[in-house]
């Protein structure tokens, strides 16, 4: 404002009238950049994510209705969705039995290498798919160095659906872990004493103490690994052996149609599997207002 | 691990920051123990395998394996790649973390839900979404192939699918941490008579460095890493359009094990230093008393 001083009484009009209209849209702030930034962004999201994603679902419109629901009732498709979710769900609940484990050692006792086995937790997240896909391959083949005791018992994880929950697990193991952790750790331990000295059995401490604190917390880290391995791609066609109908993940039939270059069942596919996972996504949300809302009671 | 369950008492067994040497009740060293065994089996073994399969053929073919034209290629395409993506979208969280956390608007909300969008999206879908802008059949392809422009298998759309996968990860660290840091600053600074770029770089950005510096680095490390993205929209042209990702991929298919686990040796090496930066920043962030993630009280 100070760098127009010609425009004498005007600018005041100016000012006047721009923060009259700003109101509407934003608080007045004496902060400059707004437009700058608020406009780069827009654009930049725009660029990079809101007009690739419309191309999919203007390209599914394209199918029409009846299109799209050949594509998807597709006995081959609907298995590999099958796979996908089943998997993931698997991987989602293994995930939030030991991850809770992890989170509770982690917070509450200190040993030896404690602080690099904490640092190892965040691996998945740094550790590229790709490698994480043919190392875990090479671990449960039924000569590797894990899965030759499966051998011994006539199991067979590589190369079957049990290999993708194993990745998926891989992939989903920080998000439960460190969801759950700063929720842990703001559980005062003097209250779980105050209730032990109060005469609750361990179990009633775990059950009524902290159970509830970190409820929510572990529904979010289900949520997140849950919709992580939904995705995921690298890690898994590795392990999996990518059968049509029994170990065959919908991310891999995306990728197969393409290279037939039936773009339209790809986009099918690909739709379907964003719908299933927002309303999963919004169900499990609700669900932890409820508990929230439940437990503020 | 020493256990010796009679000399410690059960009552003192929830207290926190346990003295590293003190002996563990049996009960708690079989929590601790399940959860290290669940580390081990899921992090640490895959990390150890990664790097006695790359060297189990001894230095020699090690290194000739990396001494590879193709292997170089692909090396120098993933840091070109991650010398674009990861200072784009830099930009852009600086951008999208000012606006949303020094302003009040309307819609701040909605825009945060869209920038965390990329996370909720299949790695082989954020491909596909490039596919069908710019594919043979797609919205430009015509327009593309007349005017003579490759951006699907090629570089330019390896680039798009990492921005578009790592499109989050500086923003939503930079969001929540400028938040906290409120905009009193900032406004000092220019009431002073600073001009913004000034309060920029002599208030926001110092106060924001750790949380900047953590951002880049997991973007840089996903950056790197992205394989159901860029594999996709790659093509898969040896020695042109190859990231060390998918380069992995070929030579493990082609049962090429010594070389494929050489390539991914190096992948899992960035992993570790980017654990370890990450953990030093965290570590330093402490240190100076600058809160990191922005918790808000």
């Amino acid at each position: 404002m100070l760098a127009y001083p010609v425009l004498g009484i005007s600018d005041v009009q100016l000012v006047a009238s721009s923060n009259f209209r700003s109101t509407r849209f934003r608080a007045h702030s004496v902060l400059p950049g707004f437009n700058l930034a608020l406009g780069y962004t827009l654009l930049y999201l725009s660029l990079i994510v809101l007009i690739p994603l419309s191309a999919l679902f203007i390209k599914s419109a394209t199918l029409g209705w009846e299109g799209y629901w050949d594509v998807i009732t597709n006995t081959r498709v609907l298995a590999s969705l099958r796979v996908t979710f089943f998997a993931s769900f698997a991987a989602a609940v293994i995930n939030v039995f030991f991850s809770l484990i992890v989170a509770w050692v982690l917070v509450r006792y200190s040993f030896p290498g404690k602080r690099i086995i904490d640092a190892l937790v965040d691996l998945p997240f740094a550790l590229p798919t790709a490698v994480a896909g043919i190392t875990l391959a090479t671990l449960y083949a039924p000569n590797g160095w894990l899965g030759q005791y499966f051998a011994a018992y006539g199991i067979k994880v590589a190369y079957t659906p049990l290999g993708i929950v194993i990745a998926l697990t891989f992939i989903g193991l920080p998000f439960v872990v460190r969801t759950v952790q700063p929720v842990l750790a703001d559980v005062e331990a003097e209250v779980e004493e105050v209730a032990a000295s109060l005469g609750a059995g361990r179990l009633d401490v775990f059950r009524r103490v902290i159970l509830p604190a970190v409820f929510p917390a572990l529904l979010t880290g289900f949520a997140l690994a849950f919709a992580r391995a939904i995705g995921e791609y690298g890690s898994v066609i590795f392990i999996a052996g990518n059968m049509p109908y029994i170990s065959e993940i919908s991310p891999l039939l995306i990728v197969s149609k393409l290279e037939q270059y039936d773009y339209a069942g790809a986009t099918a596919i690909a739709v379907a599997m964003l719908l299933i996972s927002f309303v999963i996504l919004f169900a499990i949300n609700a669900l932890q207002w409820w508990t929230s809302r439940r437990g503020s009671r | 691990m020493r256990c010796n369950g009679g000399l410690a008492e059960e009552v003192a067994d929830n207290v926190r920051s346990f003295p590293a040497t003190k002996d563990f009740h049996p009960r708690i060293c079989l929590l601790i123990d399940t959860a290290l065994l669940y580390l081990l089996l899921f992090l640490g073994l895959p990390l150890v395998a990664v790097f006695v399969e790359a060297f189990s053929k001894g230095w020699s073919l090690y290194l000739s394996a990396l001494n590879e034209p193709d292997a170089w290629s692909a090396i120098k395409l993933t840091f070109i790649t991650a010398a674009i993506a990861v200072p784009a979208n830099l930009v852009f969280g600086i951008a999208a973390a000012w606006c949303i956390a020094k302003f009040e608007f309307k819609g701040k909300s909605l825009l945060i839900t869209l920038i965390d969008l990329p996370f909720a999206v299949s790695p082989v879908v954020s491909g596909l979404v490039y596919v069908l802008l710019f594919g043979a059949q797609g919205w430009f392809g015509n327009w593309l192939q007349a005017h003579d422009i490759r951006l699907l298998f090629a570089v330019p759309g390896i680039v798009l699918a990492t921005i578009f996968v790592t499109f989050p990860f500086i923003a939503r660290e930079l969001i929540p941490l400028m938040q906290a840091q409120g905009k009193e600053e900032e406004e000092a600074s220019i009431s002073l008579g600073a001009s913004g770029w000034q309060t920029f770089w002599l208030v926001t950005l110092p106060n924001i460095k750790w949380g900047l510096l953590y951002g880049v680095i997991l973007c840089n490390a996903r950056a790197m890493g992205e394989f159901g993205a860029v594999s996709v929209v790659s093509g898969h042209i040896r020695g042109m359009t190859n990231t060390m990702p998918l380069h992995v991929e070929i030579l493990y298919n082609e049962y090429n094990f010594v070389a494929a686990f050489a390539v991914a040796s190096l992948l899992a090496l960035l992993a570790l230093v980017t654990l370890l930066v990450k953990s030093l920043v965290e570590w330093q962030a402490r240190r100076s008393g600058e809160p990191l993630h922005g918790e808000v009280k």
